[in-house]
């Protein structure tokens, strides 16, 4: 039998307000246990929250992103149960009336493009955490995390396989960066998965029974996770068996997932509107307020760039998948716009590797748009080689020093040039001048006449290693589609 | 001196007859000689007392002195008290120190009063009697066989046996004005919202409203100046100007309009209880006040709504308490689970223990829609009854509680019976309203009648007026149990 794997992601991202949702302790990482958690964390008697709005901002954030309805008012609701980093025995969350309801996200998987709807995205607090090693067989809690704010996003079972999970997920990953509401850092838990997985006979219109796989924390869990568990599910169903509704946990040093608790446990969470909170009315103007920060969405700029740029779909969609590249692209496109392509070409490749390499983001790129601007028109006018461009892009970095506050603040000042000094200074300047060259290509020629035997009797590869010693005779400095046509004329004699 | 109004002391304070410290010791040495047999303290801190009431006399040499500067305060053991043993009644919080303040307490303290220690209360203020505290029940000063009502009995005694000039309290259900009734004292509840709730252990959060306890409404408009306020850490308190209490205690009744609804005369008051109040009204009536018949259909509701709605939001506002961070921690458990249980067990009362039953079965998934949310549309009706009423009135009066103190230990056993006594107070936090309680007399055995008035959103000056007005001419509120004459 032929099966569908049905998909639906709950992800976590925490906003990245200063402070915690309900309290005004500070939410930085990686402080000592318990060093951030106030009198409200904690949860001492008495203790009251209140909102943090910079969090309402981020959810209204998303909310305008995809297209969903900002709900006013919406509910803080209690979820209540018991655990030892959970102080309140109750989390703070939205039940009925989510803060987000509806919208839509557009994913790629290789040339297709589908739709994922939302259900809902909701505000919640964070718990603490327990720390299981070290303590003798107690157990540490670490409350720190404790009120951190979270906006879960739910969407509805859209996905079909764990490549369109991989890239929901990192579709969404890209929004909550690109839209500023949240780090994205999968390994300190900014950004986490649960995975609704179920499957069912290809051709079926009904869901068949799903688990859920929690905290998948990078993508490449969340795929084989999804994986492991749809081929468990099948072949369950295939021994005729039956799929239980259960909670599951993978084991990525097993690439296993494993019961963590079934439906017949599940907690009654006794859910109820939190009184301490007043409903949560969101007007217009606040609406309106949120709206008029909002940058160009990436799937609206993906559009802009293939249509404006003429880029293909695959090069707009790669440069719309992180902001800070999207917005340094658009910055050279736009003072380059007889070639977006090669602008394209430079960016994803030799600046993008340059930053990796030093761990930088493009935001803080040494090489200001304007300097990548004047190194690709020499490139352009054939005053350098691509080869030769390289080179030269090598010499701009050393000498380029990051600039304070990123390309950004800088970028309408005049800027020097760089290029023409290094072409200058280095001699890298392209041999174009014809009759220089074809005085090197008649003594390459003569000096191998085995080759051009070799070519003259049919062998392709003879051109190819008489080009060869041309550049190297040119110290690369040759003009390579010069070469060519002037060779070809050469031996055709 | 005793019996001197807030106002009183402060006059002797600014003239230097007397020192805050002096006085302060007065209220100590008789807390002490009191308080065995009443047991209306928790805590008292005599040299913590004492350091406050010095540092208010330098407040009040160098001028800077404020009606209530070098005043003793006692506080309620629900309110956060830094440094203070704040226990709310439990053997869960025996061993909690507050590391911080409670709103009201700093207002207070701002206001250079001084803390002369933390009254009894019912456990987790769930009570009427007083009966459920873990440190065991308060007595009615009146009579000693009798309960004080709760659940701020401790300050309903403190205040009616003069072992201080007035205190603070809670009201959820009544907390404030039947204690205030049972012990012959004058109470307020005021506007939900009025007051600050942060630092105040939570039952109900969103009946829950922190108020003055004192001998007269002229005492309490001064209590009320300083705790009521806009505060942000309370997203339930309400922004609005701060108003003087004070302001309208002088004003005449003539052509106040009272509401007296026929529900609440009616065969469950006492004869005693009855002839009380209506005494008061026709005191009222004396004073230019005219009566109106209004209906309150709804209150007989109030009751069952009230002990699903407070119980639902006290089993999640509890289950903070789980030995985990503070607080009581039974001494020996296997694993996790059985430490929860085990301290809770062990560290709540009979009565917290039922509350949390009922709230965490109303609460449950398939009772939720048939009890929570039924509750809650009752309780918008029995707000819509008040708001009805208040078109053809300015003020509603009736019997604080259908009879006087009742017995220790005579209804300890009959949950059900306790919860009744309270059907007219319950029904003004339902709809958030201000009530309060004054002493117009006593019933049986010589025991205090309060009246009860309730007045309309964020009128509390024209109810500390009316109340005033009352006690110009009568001398109830100045009457002190024998056992407490000086």
């Amino acid at each position: 039998m032929q099966w569908e794997i049905v998909i639906g992601l709950e992800v976590h991202a925490q906003l990245s307000t200063r402070s915690k949702i309900f309290s005004g302790a500070s939410t930085a990482f990686g402080a000592a246990p318990n060093a951030e958690a106030c009198a409200v964390d904690l949860a001492l008697p008495g203790v009251l929250p209140v909102l943090n709005h910079g969090a309402v901002d981020r959810a209204i954030k998303l909310g305008l992103s995809v297209g969903g309805k900002i709900n006013s008012p919406s509910i803080f609701a209690r979820k209540n149960y018991f655990y030892p980093d959970l102080p309140k025995g109750y989390q703070i969350s939205q039940y009925e009336l989510p803060v987000v309801e509806g919208g839509n996200v557009t994913i790629h998987v290789g040339e297709t493009e589908k739709t994922v709807r939302l259900v809902r995205a909701h505000l919640e607090e964070d718990a603490g955490k327990s720390l299981h090693e070290d303590f003798h067989g107690m157990t540490g809690i670490d409350l720190n995390r404790a009120g951190t704010p979270l906006l879960e996003i739910v969407s509805e079972p859209d996905m079909r396989s764990s490549a369109e999970a991989v890239a929901y997920a990192k579709t969404l990953h890209s929004l909550v960066r690109w839209i500023d509401i949240c780090d994205g850092n999968m390994q300190e838990g900014s950004f986490r998965c649960d995975a609704n997985v179920s499957v069912r006979p290809q051709g079926s219109d009904r869901l068949g029974t799903r688990c859920e796989i929690k905290n998948l924390n990078s993508f490449r869990f969340l795929e084989k996770a999804i994986d492991y568990e749809a081929r468990r599910q099948i072949a369950l169903l295939e021994d005729g068996g039956a799929i239980h509704q259960q909670t599951r946990l993978y084991d990525p040093a097993k690439d296993e997932t494993r019961a963590m608790r079934s439906k017949e446990d599940a907690q009654d969470y006794r859910y109820f509107p939190d009184p301490d909170l007043l409903p949560l009315e969101i007007p217009a103007s606040w609406i309106a307020e949120v709206k008029s920060g909002l940058p160009e969405l990436p799937q609206q700029m993906r559009i802009r760039l293939e249509r404006d740029y003429g880029l293909s779909a695959y090069d707009a969609a790669a440069l719309t998948a992180d902001r800070e590249i999207a917005e340094y692209f658009d910055a050279v496109a736009d003072k380059l716009p007889s070639d977006p392509k090669l602008c394209a070409n430079w960016v994803m490749g030799e600046i993008s590797s340059y930053l990796n390499n030093e761990g930088k983001l493009f935001d803080n790129c040494p090489l200001s748009p304007a300097q990548l601007v004047q190194l690709l028109t020499r490139i352009k006018d054939g005053t350098i080689s691509g080869k030769m461009g390289k080179e030269v892009l090598r010499q701009m970095w050393i000498q380029s020093g990051e600039q304070a506050g990123g390309w950004k603040r800088h970028d309408s000042e005049p800027v020097e040039n760089l290029v023409d000094e290094i072409i200058k200074s280095q001699g890298l300047k392209q041999i174009s001048d014809s009759g220089e060259l074809e005085k090197l290509i008649a003594d390459v020629i003569a000096a191998n006449s085995k080759s051009v035997e070799e070519f003259k009797a049919g062998k392709e590869k003879a051109f190819n290693a008489l080009v060869g010693q041309v550049m190297k005779a040119a110290k690369g400095k040759a003009n390579p589609a010069q070469v060519n046509e002037i060779l070809k004329k050469k031996l055709a004699k | 001196m005793l019996n001197s109004s807030l106002k009183q002391f402060s006059t002797l304070l600014a003239a230097k007859k007397i020192s805050s410290a002096e006085l302060t010791g007065e209220f100590l040495k008789r807390s002490q000689a009191l308080n065995p047999g009443y047991n209306a303290f928790i805590t008292i801190n005599e040299e913590t007392s004492l350091n406050q009431a010095r540092a208010a006399d330098m407040i009040i040499a160098s001028g800077g002195a404020r009606p209530l500067t070098g005043i003793p305060i006692a506080q309620k053991d629900i309110f956060c008290t830094k440094g203070w043993l704040t226990t709310c009644g439990s053997k869960m919080l025996s061993n909690f120190i507050s590391p911080y303040d409670a709103a009201v307490v700093e207002r207070f303290n701002a206001a250079g009063a001084v803390n002369i220690g933390k009254t009894n209360m019912d456990e987790f203020a769930m009570g009427s009697s007083n009966e459920t505290s873990y440190y065991g029940p308060v007595r009615n000063p009146w009579d000693t066989t009798a309960v004080p009502g709760g659940s701020s009995g401790g300050s309903a005694c403190a205040v009616a046996a003069r072992m201080a000039p007035a205190a603070t309290g809670t009201d959820t259900g009544g907390s404030i004005r039947q204690p205030a009734a049972l012990c012959g004292i004058s109470g307020i509840k005021p506007t939900y919202g009025l007051v600050s709730r942060y630092g105040m252990v939570a039952f109900a959060s969103s009946l829950d409203q922190g108020g003055p306890m004192a001998k007269s409404a002229e005492d309490l408009a001064l209590m009320l100046n300083v705790m009521a306020g806009f505060d942000t850490r309370d997203s339930t308190s309400l922004q609005r100007e701060a108003e003087d209490y004070v302001r309208e205690l002088e004003k005449p009744l003539a052509g106040l309009r009272i509401g007296l609804p026929k529900e609440y005369f009616v065969k469950e008051i006492n004869d005693d209880v009855a002839r009380a109040v209506e005494a008061a009204i026709a005191e009222y009536r004396k004073l230019g006040a005219k009566t109106v018949e209004v209906s309150l259909p709804n209150t007989k509701l109030s009751v069952p709504v009230y002990y699903v709605l407070a119980p639902a939001e006290a089993s999640s506002n509890l289950s903070r308490f789980d030995g985990v961070r503070y607080g009581y921690r039974a001494p020996k458990y296997i694993d996790l689970d059985d430490m929860y249980r085990k301290s809770r067990a062990q560290a709540f009362g009979a009565e917290v223990k039922r509350r949390i039953l009922i709230g965490t079965y109303v609460l449950s998934h398939g009772y939720y829609d048939a009890y929570y949310i039924q509750a809650q549309k009752l309780r918008r009706l029995i707000a819509l009854d008040f708001a009805e009423a208040f078109k053809q009135c300015d003020i509603i009066m009736g019997p604080t509680s259908p009879t006087v103190a009742f017995d220790l230990g005579e209804k300890s056993s009959d949950p059900v019976q306790m919860y009744l006594s309270d059907a007219y107070t319950i029904s003004v936090n339902l709809a958030g309203l201000p009530g309060m309680s004054i002493p117009v007399g006593f019933g049986d055995k010589n025991r205090p009648v309060g009246l009860h008035i309730v007045g309309n959103y964020f009128t509390e000056a024209q109810m500390l007026n009316v109340a005033h007005q009352y006690q110009r001419v009568t001398d109830w509120h100045m009457q002190m149990p024998a056992g407490s004459q000086e």
